[in-house]
């Protein structure tokens, strides 16, 4: 095949870059037009100045890192332990953590108001702490998925059964070996799963809204239907955030265990060439 | 479900005290139990007391008068809306993220083209929920921008066409900015995947590129089409977020709908309700499972 130009092939690149960019200049261009007659950031300004923005936003953060610890609490053991000692396991709890991706998080919050209702066995949410613990679990569950994914790859990049037996024969202790040894090696891999976890639950709608807990997600839908421009400057901070997130997700899955923090920043690899 | 919980635990609790290379075995169950506990307290339990609430009436009692009343004539409506926008939104986002991959990937575009795609599409397909639907409402609604400058610009009234972004047909235009970027990122492996040789021994042979594609490309891409295609139908169908910010609690979709009956009962039956997460978590995991049969099956040819 002669080499010509690709005319169908930029079309559809144009097309497809299109597509995305319009809704966000669009939504953006929106949201400067809050003041009649002129373009500013009037929406950015009155959307800063609501307490309820900065109190749902600051309660669904908590709520997010909270829920990252807890959930690399779990997950970095389990996947630590099932490469190393139980390995027959292994698509046992895969599939366990995959499980999320299957059960819809409508379902899931039924599943939890049903089971730990007023007058069940464990009524968590019958108390304001009880329904934030339940909020968080939530968080940690719909998170599973990814924090496994992240954590286990960061496991397969380094060998663990030889430094869990230099670290033995050593002397340390297991909790030692974990804490010291293992756990600052996949750090990295943990952050990156993390940042994925921050941007799927700081806008959380559905289990906030059905638990009733003053987060953010719910913040926005009540702001979308009494407001018009403030939601506009939203949805764009909301892009660059999870764009902001993406990037450090990125920047951490690829990072090697013990590579320089700066350097990182100012020369990066080249990303995937194709081969 | 006190018992499911603990089952785990009473696994481990008895080591048969013989010698230490069994009492090792007991030592490494344990390592996970926290994990098998959590999962079963807050992932497994809620879920089988759903599918168990599915197969009871208010006093408990076996039936299957729940699943028969999902044959009731709304909640088919709303499974067949759910499904047919599923589907519908499936569909562009496969045939658009196809012709995208095939166009950035394999046709002799610069790298940078791609990488750029690549990124945008690591952010497009989480930029789902509330913020999209802003998005889509501040370009596409009455009022949007877009709206706004067809009709200044080139007189063309958009909702004078029939097209309302709160409709069905919005609804699937919306959920394409995080389907086609979603499909793009998946099925970019599998179009790597098209060895080079396969298209030069084809065109030896005299193929044209027409029947290339035809004969070699498509039947090697159609498990992962089929299977991404599968994922994508998932996707948009377990979406609740975008859809409750778009059209309100109106627009009935199977989520919704259960959004609707967890918040005030509108189905008068809570077990009704209870079927209905059983028929959506059995949808959900039909087509994930599908879909990872599906990705095996095409890994065959990635080795």
């Amino acid at each position: 095949m002669k080499k010509r130009f690709p005319f169908a092939a930029v079309l559809m690149a144009l097309f497809g870059a299109s597509f995305f960019i319009v809704p966000l200049i669009a939504t953006f261009y929106f949201s400067l037009k809050m003041t009649r007659g002129e373009l500013g950031f009037a929406a950015y300004a009155s959307v800063f100045n609501s307490a309820d923005f900065l109190n749902t936003i600051l309660y669904s953060t908590i709520a997010s890192l909270i829920a990252i610890l807890i959930g690399a609490i779990i997950i970095v053991p389990t996947a630590y332990w099932v490469r190393l000692k139980v390995p027959k396991l292994r698509p046992v709890v895969e599939f366990i953590s995959l499980l999320p991706l299957i059960v819809p998080p409508v379902v899931l919050v039924f599943g939890y108001i049903r089971l730990f209702g007023s007058n069940s066995w464990l009524p968590l949410t019958a108390s304001t702490f009880g329904t934030d613990v339940l909020l968080v679990v939530g968080y940690v569950v719909l998170s599973m998925p990814y924090m496994f994914r992240a954590v286990d790859n960061g496991m397969a990049a380094i060998d663990i059964s030889t430094l869990t037996e230099a670290a033995e024969s050593l002397g340390a202790s297991r909790l030692r070996t974990i804490t010291t040894v293992i756990f600052p090696n996949v750090r990295a891999a943990i952050i990156s799963g993390a940042f994925l976890t921050f941007s799927i639950s700081v806008g959380e709608f559905v289990l906030a809204s059905l638990l009733n807990r003053p987060a953010f997600g719910p913040y926005l839908v009540q702001l979308g239907q009494d407001r018009a421009y403030e939601p506009a400057a939203l949805a764009i901070m909301s892009f660059g955030f999870i764009w902001g997130c993406m990037v450090l997700m990125q920047m951490f899955a690829t990072r090697k265990p013990g590579q320089r923090w700066l350097l990182r920043l100012t020369t990066r690899p080249a990303q995937r060439a194709r081969p | 479900m006190t018992l499911d919980a603990s089952a785990p635990s009473a696994d481990l609790g008895a080591p048969i005290p013989r010698t230490s290379g069994l009492r090792m075995i007991g030592w490494n169950w344990l390592g996970v139990t926290p994990f098998f506990l959590f999962a079963f307290l807050f992932l497994i339990g809620p879920v089988l007391y759903l599918v168990a609430g599915a197969f009871q009436n208010a006093e408990g009692a076996f039936t299957f008068d729940n699943i028969i009343a999902l044959g009731s004539p709304n909640i088919v409506a709303s499974f067949s809306l759910s499904i047919r926008l599923s589907l519908l939104s499936a569909l562009m986002g496969a045939v658009a993220g196809l012709l995208l991959g095939h166009a950035v990937i394999l046709g002799g575009l610069p790298v940078w083209v791609r990488n750029a795609f690549t990124t945008f599409s690591g952010v497009a397909s989480n930029f789902a929920g509330v913020p999209l639907a802003f998005a889509f409402i501040a370009t596409l609604g009455r009022l949007g921008l877009v709206t706004v400058l067809l009709r200044d610009l080139f007189g063309f009234n958009l909702y004078a066409t029939g097209f309302n972004l709160f409709s069905f047909v919005g609804l699937s235009i919306v959920y394409l900015y995080f389907q086609l970027p979603l499909m793009f990122l998946i099925i970019a492996p599998a179009l790597d995947g098209l060895k080079t040789e396969w298209r030069e021994a084809a065109e030896i042979l005299g193929a044209s590129r027409r029947q290339y594609w035809q004969m070699v490309g498509l039947p090697v891409l159609t498990p992962t089409i089929l299977g991404c295609f599968l994922l994508l139908f998932a996707n948009a169908f377990g979406t609740l977020a975008t859809v409750y910010a778009l059209m309100g609690s109106g627009f009935d979709v199977v989520p919704i709908v259960l959004f609707q009956q967890i918040r005030g009962n509108v189905l008068y039956n809570p077990n009704l309700g209870y079927a209905l997460a059983l028929g959506m978590v059995a949808i959900m995991g039909v087509s994930n499972t599908l879909y990872l049969i599906l990705r095996n099956r095409a890994e065959r040819w990635q080795k």
